[in-house]
């Protein structure tokens, strides 16, 4: 690969010694055991339970979880740089480590008590298993205060009723357990009452079906949910009664790092990709690289990804040394996934017409962007946080 | 059994190779710089032979290089290495494989082994020196280009395959080895996050040469790199086309006589 100007030097600025040789550890194995199969996953819309077990064997679903539960103890810069790795190869495995991570393990690592984190965190860390989150409903999407699935307390066990939509990592072998948002009740100000609650795939009343048709991340597994008089025993409540919109925001802030990681990451494969084919690809006599119009497009693709490394970056810097940093992951998923956009639009268009081709991996790239505008919070919804930060719609 | 594994840190084969101005070195801005590739079948069959007796046996990576090659050898320590002795010195530039055979004698001598892996070259000078003159200088065995070891139960002999011409040469040993690896040998492991982490708390014992008790770069005056060039641009390619063979061969004669003047 011809990452030397990009891949090199420059992009570690400032790592530590364990983040460059976790970046090389990732990076020569996404090249080496994602790469080859991509193509194909994505095609036959396949979650892949050996790509899965392989990247667990490299410990990439305990990334921040301390030893004493079966992590590695990283901090947040070094899960996105490995998030960054991955999507700079391909979206769906990124995805699947990305809400592995952030959505999966993030609330029971968080905001679970001793007990749960002693029964789900090992088996997480070392991808026995993998757990999900559910917030996204069918009438609630950025409006995730509208949800309505409902959890009633009865004789100390939860009943749980309504449905959840487009839930990563939640129907293949290895989905195990899902913290579902629900509505526990009315708060003394009427409000409703949301909490987090952990419910087991394989809980009678539970169904989780795979949702299939997808444009982008096809390799990566997602669900439909549906509870119906489900039964979880009163103590798989996560934290105390009535935290559950608290949680599921600060999970949405680090969520929005992943994301963004794989903004970049995917903005950097792509970049890449067409980088190495303008330098082969001969039209007019000449390397279709040396026309000004097509190495300003190379040039303006270098700088974007450049000032969203160095935004990203800031953000998990800030997280890892704990400063606030929601505005600034607001800011990094928003610029990150619309760099990647601006950097696939681009890509495609210097590979002329074998761009549109599903044998050339950039026709991937540029189908798999289209998620990070939309999840984890629209860029709508991310302006709205951000803006809101900034005190725009103070009195 | 203690294992010893060698170790360079090599500018990455894909990497755009600019040379210096003075012809001393390459330019190392925004270069990426791995393990010698053959390097990681020499680490992965120290692992796996660590695995296979078990024991208090040991893996030892020893690394001559600047004070930038921790990176690769924290990355030996994180795929499961024990422990690295790292020979840094401001003297050593450019040292030719006597010198590098020399320090590693003096270190591997320290140290004590049973078998040393080392990759079969390394990709930066392809000189494939070092193993040679080091096995000469340990006065021990040694086996070139392995693309298979394997070590006998008592751990007194090891068979080792070579890949020649035509079909595999199997050759019998005794320990202690100096065997160099080629692809093929083995599938090198990913350090693994935990692999990462655990490697941070590992020893690189860093030596200068007075640590080593050289006075002066061991076999400094045998050869030296005088000059390092780059590759003369390439020529421009005409491919002579006729219809008959023989009218190309005589086109071509006649461009040889009459445009190149080189016959
Ligand atoms: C592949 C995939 C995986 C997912 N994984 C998960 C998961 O694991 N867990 C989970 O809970 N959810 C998940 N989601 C759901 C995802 O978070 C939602 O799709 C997302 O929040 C958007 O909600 P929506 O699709 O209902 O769109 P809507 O909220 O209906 O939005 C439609 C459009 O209206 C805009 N809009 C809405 N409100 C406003 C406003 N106030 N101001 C301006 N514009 C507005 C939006 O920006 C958007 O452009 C996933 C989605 C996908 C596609
Ligand atoms: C679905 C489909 C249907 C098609 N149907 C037909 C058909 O019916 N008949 C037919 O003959 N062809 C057809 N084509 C081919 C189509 O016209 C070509 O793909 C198109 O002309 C671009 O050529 P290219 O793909 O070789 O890209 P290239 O010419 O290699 O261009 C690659 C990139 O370099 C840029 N570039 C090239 N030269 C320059 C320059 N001098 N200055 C600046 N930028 C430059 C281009 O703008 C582009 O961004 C079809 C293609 C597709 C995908």
């Amino acid at each position: 690969m011809d990452t030397c100007q990009y891949g090199g030097g420059e992009i570690d600025f400032g790592l530590s010694e364990e983040q460059k040789v976790l970046r090389h550890s990732i990076r020569d194995f996404a090249e080496k055991e994602i790469r080859p199969r991509a193509q194909e996953l994505d095609e036959k819309e396949e979650f892949s339970i050996e790509l899965t077990k392989k990247m667990a064997g490299l410990g990439l679903f305990g990334i921040f979880v301390p030893e004493e539960y079966g992590g590695s103890g990283m901090g947040y810069l070094s899960y996105i740089i490995a998030v960054e790795e991955l999507a700079r190869i391909d979206g769906s495995q990124a995805a699947t480590v990305a809400a592995g991570n952030s959505l999966g393990t993030g609330p029971i690592y968080y905001y679970g008590g001793e007990d749960q984190k002693k029964e789900w965190l090992p088996r997480l860390c070392s991808g026995e298993i993998l757990a999900s989150f559910g917030l996204t409903e069918p009438d609630a999407g950025s409006d995730a205060g509208a949800s309505k699935t409902t959890a009633e307390l009865k004789a100390g066990e939860w009943v749980i009723n309504g449905s959840k939509i487009f839930i990563t990592n939640s129907t293949s072998e290895m989905a195990a357990v899902c913290t579902v948002q629900c509505i526990t009740g009315k708060r003394p100000d009427g409000k409703k009452e949301i909490s987090c609650i952990l419910v087991p795939n394989g809980t009678p009343g539970f169904e989780a079906k795979k949702m299939t048709g997808k444009m982008m991340w096809r390799a990566s597994d997602t669900g439909e949910l549906y509870f119906d008089n489900c039964r979880v025993p009163e103590e798989n409540l996560i934290g105390s009664r009535g935290e559950g919109f608290h949680q599921m925001l600060e999970t949405l802030d680090n969520g929005r790092l992943a994301i963004a990681a794989m903004g970049l990451g995917g903005a950097q494969g792509a970049f890449e990709l067409a980088l190495r084919y303008s330098r082969e690809r001969e039209q007019f006599g000449a390397k279709i690289c040396t026309f000004q119009a097509n190495a300003f497009k190379l040039a303006d693709m270098a700088t974007s990804i450049e000032a969203a490394r160095n935004l990203l970056y800031k953000a998990c810097r800030l997280k890892d040394a704990g400063q606030p940093f929601s505005k600034e992951a607001a800011m990094s998923k928003l610029y990150c996934s619309e760099t990647m956009g601006r950097v696939v639009d681009e890509a495609v268009q210097i590979f002329g017409g074998y761009g549109l081709m599903r044998e050339y991996d950039i026709e991937r790239f540029y189908r798999d962007y289209k998620l990070l505008t939309i999840g984890e919070g629209t860029s709508e919804v991310q302006r709205i946080v951000i803006s809101r930060l900034l005190g725009c719609y103070d009195e | 059994m203690k294992i010893i594994v060698l170790l360079k840190r090599v500018p990455d084969s894909e990497t755009k190779i600019l040379i210096n101005q003075e012809g001393t070195g390459i330019r190392e801005d925004g270069v990426k710089f791995i393990i010698n590739t053959y390097d990681e079948y020499a680490i992965e069959e120290g692992l796996l032979m660590k695995e296979k007796a078990g024991g208090d046996s040991k893996v030892t990576v020893v690394c001559m290089g600047s004070d930038e090659a921790t990176e690769v050898i924290r990355t030996a320590l994180a795929m499961g290495a024990d422990d690295a002795v790292h020979i840094a010195d401001a003297t050593l530039s450019n040292p030719g494989p006597f010198t590098t055979a020399s320090i590693m004698a003096k270190v591997i001598g320290d140290e004590g082994f049973d078998i040393i892996f080392c990759g079969k070259q390394a990709i930066d000078d392809d000189m494939a020196q070092v193993h040679c003159i080091l096995a000469e200088m340990l006065d021990i065995p040694q086996v070139s280009v392995a693309t298979a070891f394997e070590l006998s139960d008592d751990a007194a002999k090891a068979t080792v395959s070579r890949r020649i011409e035509g079909g595999d040469e199997k050759v019998e040993t005794s320990l202690p080895v100096i065997v160099s690896c080629d692809k093929g040998l083995n599938d090198p492991r990913y350090a693994s996050l935990p692999g990462i982490m655990k490697a941070k708390k590992k020893e690189i014992k860093k030596k200068s040469l007075a640590d080593l008790g050289f006075s002066e770069v061991p076999g400094g005056g045998r050869s030296r790199v005088l000059k390092w060039l780059p590759l003369p641009k390439g020529g421009e390619c005409r491919i002579v086309e006729a219809e008959e063979t023989p009218d190309a061969v005589r086109e071509l004669v006649r461009l040889l006589r009459e445009e190149a003047k080189v016959i």
